[in-house]
């Protein structure tokens, strides 16, 4: 049985693309869901819950990435992710106190 | 970017003294004040930017390592070092683990490119199991050096 993810483009938008701490955030945030995350980039298929293999990618301002989400609460992680590339790595709203 | 493009092996650190993170972050810069790559005047600044850093989250990613880092105009090109601590560096890491390596770089304010392609190099070779083995057994300066060449030359993975 083929199990094909949930998906969504982004693009990386801050001038300092995929950085520590934008990967620590993301891998933070996906964490959260129970599904599965990866991100890709071209050829490059890495794992969205750890920040070190999301630093592999090297994602500078400008590069699309696909994010991938397999699970119950699939759709849900990826309006979170995508939320959070398009807020710039900003805190997603419910962090804030 | 190799790893030899900019980490500065005469600063290179195989024993760290430091167990704390003010403590690490201090020693490695002066490392690369008296090999003469940072000049007496930016010590300070470069270690309060590097520590302020720290402060908007912890560089602390996970499985020992550390990424503290700082731009600053200083530097015409990425500089970097490397430290290796026998007993562990409290870092306040994500995982909440001692650090046993660190990677210190400082970058020019205009550059975040050149600083993103150092971070994939590094966390590329952070990712294979025997170079971080062999990079927290290191013993001397020797060894890292030949641990990093082997790593540009990709003999990992």
């Amino acid at each position: 049985m083929t199990d094909t993810p949930d998906t969504r483009r982004v693009t990386i938008s801050s001038p300092e693309g995929l950085h520590i701490r934008a990967a620590a955030l993301f891998a933070g945030l996906a964490n959260r869901f129970r599904s599965s995350i990866h991100v890709v980039r071209g050829n490059q298929r890495v794992d969205g819950k750890s920040t070190l293999d999301l630093l592999t990618l090297g994602a500078e301002q400008g590069v699309e990435l696909v994010l991938e989400a397999r699970g119950e609460d699939a759709t849900a992680a990826l309006d979170a992710l995508e939320s959070l590339i398009h807020n710039n790595f900003t805190e997603p709203p419910h962090d804030r106190k | 970017m190799k790893l030899s493009d900019f980490v500065v092996r005469d600063a290179i650190l195989a024993s760290l003294e430091a167990s704390d993170k003010e403590g690490a972050i201090r020693e490695m810069v002066e490392s690369l004040r008296s090999t003469g790559h940072v000049a007496n005047g930016d010590y300070d600044g470069i270690v309060k930017a590097i520590l302020k850093r720290e402060e908007l989250g912890s560089t602390g990613i996970g499985n020992g390592v550390a990424v503290p880092h700082t731009k600053h105009p200083s530097v015409k090109g990425l500089i970097g070092t490397v430290a290796r601590s026998k007993s562990g560096v409290e870092f306040s890491s994500l995982d909440g683990e001692p650090v046993h390596i660190l990677f210190l770089l400082i970058s020019p304010p205009d550059r975040p490119g050149d600083h993103l392609r150092a971070l994939e190099n590094i966390s590329r070779h952070l990712r294979d199991d025997s170079f971080c083995r062999f990079l927290k057994q290191a013993a001397s300066r020797g060894n890292i050096e030949e641990l990093l060449d082997e790593a540009d030359q990709n003999r990992f993975g």
